[in-house]
């Protein structure tokens, strides 16, 4: 069996990703919302391991609402961002600058 | 199981409500309510938070430990059904004149409501996640809710993407907890603290949700995007964002840190400390050059952020009790400007320019007395009620030694007072002429003026929410 601290390297790995993904990135949203996903993936890795390690039920279920609620996320996220092209003819990261100060 | 149905009555009323509402408009196309839909929406929110009242409470969790009703949640739920009515009904007259009116608005901020309610009782790390989410993610659609304005929109993406990653902070902190003391239901967790010497996950864990939480609350390091979506949002939206959600945050700032790491207080108390003192430097500073008033609300809201966290710096049932004073009053405080701001109009456009406001006494005495008013109490001046609960959190932070904090408090307080009399002095004294011709409709008229005679009562017997505040702190730390 895989030792659980394995898996909590892989989860960390994945969250530092996602972050530096949304701080780094000066291209464009899609990317930002990539790695909003990858920070939800590196939780669920996170709870599973946890959940089969204490051998406890509550965090696989923990990782069914993640699932549900990362979906619901990336989908208003998507909505805004159609509106916010239709308005800019981009989705730069750079273009999101009309409030400043 | 069943039995524990009649402590979630409050919330089973207004998703029943909701859900109802929506399907009769779109059934009707969406035509027929929506002239009516916020003020419907308002009266059953009133009569949710009269549900509240009557409800059963209990000591202990219900539901599995799922949830939790008690004299801290009543007391939350009861301010944010009545407060969020107001905000409803202020909102009606913007959207009608914008072109805004569709049946969703009242539809999200209900949605957006329930998922408050969820927040301030929840008793699971599970529920609290799903109360945040529900919460935010109807607010992030709220914000960009104007979709042919392009401030709107970024304000919307700004808000989405920096709650997303807050969320996902969240999680990751949530997920360390579970794997360290193997539960997410907060007593258990609290046992588990009490009864282990150190738990480095644990720590971690804690650092992570106490900074996703400080995101929301929007506390200062993470502060970022509260003037972007404050300016960009339509007005309703950042009345409702600026008063609601913070009651909702703050009452689940206290729950995490009393009812979950109680056991571990010294080692929060310092990160609680920063974010406080942080909090009213930025505020402070930043309002200075701001001449949009949304945006410069944005920054007071910063820096009332900053002093009620005092409250929980101190560490104290004096200074929970002082925090959620200073969270009460701070919100009636807020809705009296908003119900003013909601009305800012030139040539029936709303402008949010505060040189606009030029002689306005002039035109209308009562009007400008009454704000003048609330923005001196928001200033903290003596003898309002915006003074008593700064000395309140100040006390508090006195008496548990950390006479730094309150000096930084202090002198953020005293640069802070600037900005407000700015306005005062735009009002009363500016030579130009004013352009503002906006009428107030009178249901706003009493909302300004019952809420500037709410904080001048205030100062006598702080409208008798001590008691209750002292008897929510008691259920709060065991």
């Amino acid at each position: 069996m895989v030792p659980l601290e394995y898996y909590l390297a892989v989860a960390a790995v994945l969250l530092v990703v996602g972050v530096f993904g949304i701080f780094l990135n000066r291209k464009n949203v899609i990317i930002v919302l990539m790695s909003l996903e990858l920070i939800l993936a590196a939780v669920n890795i996170n709870f599973v391991a946890f959940s089969v390690f204490l051998n406890d039920m509550v965090g696989q279920i923990f990782t069914m609402f993640v699932l549900t609620v990362a979906a619901a996320e990336a989908s208003i996220g998507l909505a805004i961002l159609v509106c916010f092209y239709r308005l800019r003819s981009s989705i730069l990261v750079d273009e999101a600058n009309t409030m400043k100060g | 199981m069943i039995e524990s149905i009649k402590y979630i009555i409050p919330e089973l009323f207004i998703v029943l409500f909701t859900l109802s509402y929506l399907t009769l408009s779109v059934l009707s196309n969406g035509k027929t309510l929506v002239a009516y839909s916020n003020n419907i929406s308002a009266i059953f929110l009133l009569l949710a938070s009269a549900i509240v009242l009557t409800q059963d409470i209990s000591p202990d969790p219900v539901m599995n430990g799922f949830y939790s009703s008690n004299a801290f949640t009543s007391f939350f739920k009861v301010l944010i059904l009545t407060l969020s009515a107001l905000i409803l009904h202020l909102s009606d007259d913007y959207l009608k004149k914008n072109n805004l009116q569709i049946f969703e608005f009242p539809l999200l901020a209900n949605f957006s409501i329930v998922g408050m309610m969820i927040i301030v009782s929840a008793n699971d790390l599970l529920s609290l996640y799903i109360g945040i989410e529900m919460q935010s993610l109807s607010l992030y659609i709220l914000a960009s809710f104007s979709r042919d304005n392009a401030k709107s929109t970024e304000a919307g993406l700004k808000y989405f993407i920096l709650g997303a990653l807050s969320s996902g902070l969240l999680l990751y902190g949530i997920s360390l907890v579970y794997g360290t003391t193997g539960s997410t239901q907060f007593h258990l967790i609290y046992d588990t603290i009490m009864y282990s010497d150190s738990l480095l996950g644990l720590q971690v864990g804690m650092v992570f949700i106490i900074s996703s939480i400080a995101f929301k609350f929007s506390a200062f390091p993470f502060h970022m995007w509260t003037p972007d979506v404050y300016e960009g949002a339509p007005t309703p939206v950042t009345a409702f964002m600026a008063v609601v959600p913070k009651l909702a945050i703050g009452a689940m700032f206290a729950k995490v840190l009393f009812d979950v790491f109680g056991g571990i207080a010294h080692n929060w108390q310092l990160v609680l400390v920063f974010l406080s003192g942080g909090s009213m430097i930025v505020g402070a500073l930043g309002a200075i050059a701001q001449t949009n008033i949304k945006r410069m609300l944005a920054f007071s809201s910063i820096g009332h952020v900053g002093f009620a966290l005092m409250g929980l710096a101190s560490v104290s049932p004096e200074g929970l009790s002082g925090f959620i004073i200073y969270l009460f009053l701070y919100s009636i405080m807020m809705i009296g400007v908003f119900a003013f701001i909601l009305n800012m109009e030139k040539d029936g456009v709303l402008v949010t320019d505060i040189y606009l406001l030029a002689q306005f006494s002039e035109k209308r005495p009562g009007v400008s007395f009454a704000l003048t008013l609330l923005l001196f109490s928001l200033a903290g001046i003596p003898p309002l009620a915006g003074f008593i609960c700064k000395l309140y959190v100040f006390m508090a932070t006195i008496n548990s030694g950390l006479i730094y904090l309150a000096l930084v408090g202090a002198i953020a307080s005293v640069i802070g007072a600037f900005y407000y009399l700015r306005i005062v002095y735009i009002i009363y004294f500016m030579e130009k002429e004013t352009k503002l011709d906006g009428r107030m409709p009178f249901t706003h008229l009493c909302i300004l003026f019952l809420a500037s005679a709410a904080i001048v009562i205030g100062t006598y017997n702080l409208l008798g929410v001590e008691p209750l505040t002292r008897a929510a702190a008691q259920s709060l730390i065991y």
